[in-house]
């Protein structure tokens, strides 16, 4: 009973942790984003191109994008995503462009 | 031992597994020889070594799981996905020489007809679509920690894959919101690597785009043996304004009904994603399950069990990844610690050049 009752002592510490980092990145994330940004850098509301944001929309929710991605292959890709991802048509047209621009 | 058994893929023996994958081989290259140019078959997944140690019990896998990709045409898709893993522990459970066993399976192997930008036809063995983490996350090279939550089982059985029949897409899509459905059914099969449960189920998904919200309910009836209902709520949440990913399901069987939710958030915002901190990304996950009745063999914990997860996952250039957790389970038949460390290299390239 002694150990179980250390164990619950012990386990809000990482909790504590874990919240104060994502407390601290989070207040950087609400600052506005600098006018120079880089378009993978800025939020999806503001990305111009349709393509990068239903890629973030769809794609990104699951995974991170590959590093390198051959235009070879991006449509073999995207048809694999349309199954996975239940893409919408105009997810696919947009992705595809983005990728294979 | 319990999560990690539910997320272990059934073990089959190597004589077995050779013509399966001996066959698979042969269709995918059927299916590759056919497609065009522009459309290059791939061959992705991940290559990954896994270290865990449960309640005192240290094990080893290393694991290939590749996936391979290959259009056939305008409208049609094959693609599959094995995990290839050896199983090493000690020979006496805690201490003594390590042992090792190979395990094999075929998680999918389908043939999609892309019937219409809205409606696609799957036949063959694919991944039950219970859920979001059977389909989404169960990819080593994707999820963010190494052990499946503690009610995967539920909704999937028997082996988190089925045979039969699936047709899947969006039923309205406009900018603000997209409904999304799958519909299923599965015929019982004993054949080694494709061994699944006479099953018939349902998901549907509303999504707002524009707020990375999703939410969904799933449906399943096990119809062998003793039929019984599967139902299941999911809720995935993920903003754009900061990295933050929250995902989350509940799900109700016969036996036991539990719920996990998982909060990642990688800390892109210090000094962009590929930075030396950015690439790090602590992850929460709380899980609980509840048992109202005793249901031997459904792979849940036999008791009331709560756990509590604590990742710190580390995103290495060239799609190496670093996972590493702890877990405390509180149940009635025992707590315990959950120490893994996971490293993974996910790759993806054409079969062949093909043209640009």
């Amino acid at each position: 009973m002694k150990k179980k009752h250390s164990t619950w002592k012990h386990l809000p510490l990482p909790l504590i942790v874990f919240s104060l980092g994502s407390w601290l990145t989070w207040a950087q994330a609400v600052k506005p984003a600098p006018k120079n940004a880089a378009p993978s850098e800025k939020s999806a509301t503001t990305v111009a191109n349709p393509g990068e944001r239903a890629f973030k929309a769809n794609c990104a929710r699951c995974h991170t994008p590959p590093e390198q991605l051959s235009p070879r292959i991006t449509g073999t890709v995207l048809r694999h995503m349309r199954v996975r991802a239940l893409l919408s048509p105009q997810d696919e047209r947009d992705i595809l462009k983005f990728l294979n621009p | 031992m319990q999560s990690i058994k539910s997320a272990k893929p059934k073990q089959t023996s190597t004589s077995c597994l050779a013509p399966a994958f001996r066959w698979a081989a042969y269709a995918m290259l059927l299916f590759a020889s056919l497609a065009s140019a522009q459309n290059t078959p791939i061959i992705s997944g991940a290559l990954g070594f896994l270290d865990s140690k449960n309640t005192g019990i240290n094990f080893f896998q290393p694991v290939a799981a590749p996936v391979v990709v290959a259009p056939l045409g305008k409208h049609l898709l094959a693609e599959s996905r094995f995990d290839l893993r050896g199983f090493y522990e000690p020979k006496n459970g805690t201490s003594g020489p390590y042992q090792g066993s190979f395990i094999g399976s075929t998680q999918y192997l389908q043939l999609d007809y892309l019937a219409s930008d809205k409606m696609t036809f799957t036949a063959g063995r694919y991944l039950t679509p219970f859920g979001t983490y059977n389909e989404r996350l169960t990819a080593i090279w994707i999820q963010k920690f190494q052990d499946a939550p503690l009610i995967f089982p539920i909704g999937t059985r028997t082996t988190g894959s089925s045979d039969g029949a699936m047709v899947r897409g969006v039923l309205v899509a406009k900018p603000l919101f997209h409904i999304d459905y799958i519909g299923y059914f599965s015929v019982s099969s004993s054949v080694a690597q494709f061994q699944a449960a006479r099953a018939a189920g349902d998901r549907v998904d509303i999504y707002f785009p524009t707020k990375r919200l999703e939410i969904g309910t799933s449906y399943a009836r096990f119809l062998q043996g003793t039929q019984n209902n599967s139902t299941g709520v999911h809720l995935w949440w993920q903003p754009y304004r900061f990295p933050l990913d929250v995902r989350s399901e509940y799900a109700h069987g016969p036996h036991a009904a539990g719920y996990w939710v998982e909060a990642g958030y990688r800390l892109s915002q210090l000094g962009g994603p590929y930075s030396l901190f950015g690439r790090l990304e602590p992850v929460f996950r709380m899980q609980q399950v509840f048992r109202n009745s005793p249901g031997p063999g459904d792979g849940l914990p036999a008791a009331n069990t709560q756990q509590a997860d604590f990742g710190l996952d580390y995103h290495f250039p060239h799609e190496v990844r670093l996972n590493t957790s702890y877990s405390r389970k509180f149940s009635a038949t025992g707590n315990g610690n959950i120490w893994d460390v996971s490293l993974t290299y996910r790759f993806l390239f054409p079969m062949w050049r093909g043209h640009q």
